[in-house]
């Protein structure tokens, strides 16, 4: 491995757009968005609904395709880092199989990949642990909590061992408390595992509790307005949120997104 | 028990008002008879009785009311002629015997599980191809609709009399006729199962690169059996109606439709009665037997809670 590679970003993003041809016409959901994310960070992106922070996820994951612009994943295409099993993504809901057990529902991408019966047991065991849930293989679904079942979808989503993790609003469904208590566990699993997390949320205390770099974007066009390093150590208990350096951050994240929207409609 | 109770209470609902329908049903026959074997009955003459409607009749001869419960050949049987009728052609009888009904139904059942098990396998090809090709989504779904607004009753005698002139007979032109009726709801319900899962489990295989036959495997198969199962139900249903009304324009000689058919030819009603009880209950086994498999199904699956 040379020294370029190692300093290559995961993703980079330059004068990425994306336009949806609808029914009432054209809609700008994204807008000329340059950003470059570094192996190891985790970044938020967070702004009110349709400022397309959802949208640039999902063309990362090759969901959608930009229409202009260009993206690369590990240096690839998204399409082409997509079949190099470079990313594990986690949707808003859960979305386990009911008619599978959690072990089977973590096991689903290793069997699509051609993983071996052994080899899916053992991954099953190592992520169900990651997140937690060690003990939990044999039940269904619906025998879980809503929050155990997010955990689940996580373990999923790290059982082929991607080194991008992309999150869209995970925990958005959840409390407050559940909620909680997952972002200290998604911290802990980010530092055992050392991935590159894209996370998606419209909180702001979680934004800044979880990142490295907070990405505020604003809607019509979808685009970026600010991009915030954070100060903040790696090491983050719950109550770092009560530190003048976390309000202080916070309150850039308010008013990036406050000069995003226009409040003269 | 209460479920029992009530269950009870509208059986005994339903008998007591076929009961009180027997009376007016069949008091113009009684009377007939009863003044043939040299009683008095109020009017006398058949003339004045044809004038005088049920209701009166009734009401000037109450003697007769229990005679109306008894009939030979009544318009209306009562309730304990027919179940007298299925017990000695059930249970009485040498199923070997052509009055047997349990004979019949067997000759009828068979029919209807081929023609169940043709139809459902048609119906889930016609699905998955549905689903999975929009030219044939587009080609095949106004054919299965159209199909069934044909009545069934003027398409079976054809579809024997074809069947025939190419020298097919016996159970498989009744197969056929009972298959006709039950793909349809199998090919309506699995394409909605197949359809069932959301556009995020769709997006969630796309992440992994899934094939297409992986993603009907693994995702759109397991997450239409509940579809399917109802759709069975209704499925074997239709199958029976089919295999009944295939005997029908043929002059079989046997299964539960020949018994309707030489009921009806002979006057018999409390036969015609009890061959429609007989498909009533043997129907009523079938969807229950589906559910039953349906639950051991979906509990091993684990989506029966």
């Amino acid at each position: 491995m040379n020294t370029e590679s190692t300093t290559q970003p995961v993703i980079e993003a330059r004068q990425l757009d994306l336009t949806f041809q609808t029914n009432d016409g054209p809609i700008h959901a994204l807008k000329d968005v340059n950003l470059t994310i570094d192996k190891g960070e985790f970044v938020s992106f967070i702004g009110p609904s349709g400022c397309g922070k959802t949208t640039f996820l999902r063309c990362i994951a090759a969901l959608e395709t930009p229409t202009g612009g260009t993206l690369t994943v590990n240096g690839m295409t998204p399409d082409e880092a997509r079949r190099n099993r470079a990313y594990g993504y986690v949707f808003q809901a859960a979305g386990l199989y009911p008619w599978r057990t959690i072990a089977k529902n973590i096991k689903l991408p290793l069997e699509i990949m051609g993983y071996s019966a052994a080899e899916q047991e053992e991954r099953v065991s190592k992520v169900l642990e990651l997140v937690d849930l060690a003990g939990f293989e044999g039940k269904f679904p619906w025998q879980l909590s809503g929050g155990m079942q997010q955990r689940a979808s996580i373990a999923r989503a790290l059982a082929f061992d991607a080194d991008i993790l992309l999150m869209d609003e995970p925990f958005g469904a959840l409390d407050e408390i559940v909620r909680d208590h997952l972002n200290e566990q998604l911290l802990a699993l980010w530092a055992r595992t050392e991935k590159t997390i894209g996370f998606v949320t419209h909180s702001i205390p979680e934004a800044v509790y979880l990142s490295t770099k907070i990405v505020v974007m604003s809607p019509r066009p979808g685009r970026i307005t600010d991009v915030i390093d954070s100060p903040l150590p790696k090491e983050r208990p719950l109550d770092i949120r009560d530190t003048p350096e976390f309000i202080e951050v916070a309150h850039r994240v308010r008013d990036g997104l406050r000069a995003g929207h226009s409040y003269d409609s | 028990m209460k479920q029992v109770f009530a269950v009870l209470t509208v059986v005994a609902v339903i008998a007591l008002i076929w009961y009180a329908a027997c009376v007016p049903m069949n008091i113009k026959g009684v009377l007939s008879e009863l003044e043939r074997g040299g009683a008095e009955v109020q009017p006398p003459t058949a003339s004045a009785r044809r004038d005088l409607g049920e209701f009166g009749l009734v009401t000037n001869n109450t003697f007769a009311i229990p005679a109306a419960w008894e009939q030979k050949k009544p318009r209306l049987p009562s309730p304990h002629q027919v179940v007298i009728e299925l017990w000695e052609t059930t249970v009485e009888k040498n199923i070997t015997s052509k009055r047997s009904l349990i004979y019949h139904g067997w000759v009828t059942l068979s029919a209807t599980m081929l023609g169940f098990v043709i139809g459902t396998g048609l119906g889930i090809l016609l699905a998955v191809g549905i689903v999975h090709s929009r030219v044939m989504d587009l080609s095949v779904m106004p054919w299965a609709i159209v199909s069934q607004t044909i009545p069934i009753i003027a398409l079976a005698p054809m579809i024997i009399v074809v069947l025939y002139s190419v020298g097919v007979q016996g159970i498989i032109p009744k197969a056929i006729i009972s298959a006709y009726l039950s793909f349809f709801p199998v090919v309506v319900g699995m394409v909605k199962g197949l359809r069932s899962p959301d556009a995020m489990q769709l997006d969630l295989l796309r992440t992994y690169s899934a094939s297409r036959s992986q993603g009907f495997w693994k995702l759109r198969l397991p997450a239409s059996m509940p579809y399917l199962f109802t759709s069975l139900k209704i499925g074997i249903a239709a199958s029976l109606v089919g295999a009944i009304v295939g005997e029908l324009p043929t002059g079989a000689v046997a299964g539960l439709g020949a018994r309707l058919l030489a009921g009806s030819y002979y006057g018999q009603t409390v036969q015609i009665w009890s061959a429609l009880f007989a498909a009533a209950i043997l129907a009523a086994c079938l969807v229950g037997l589906l559910g039953v498999i349906e639950r051991m199904v979906l509990k091993r699956m684990g989506m029966a809670q």
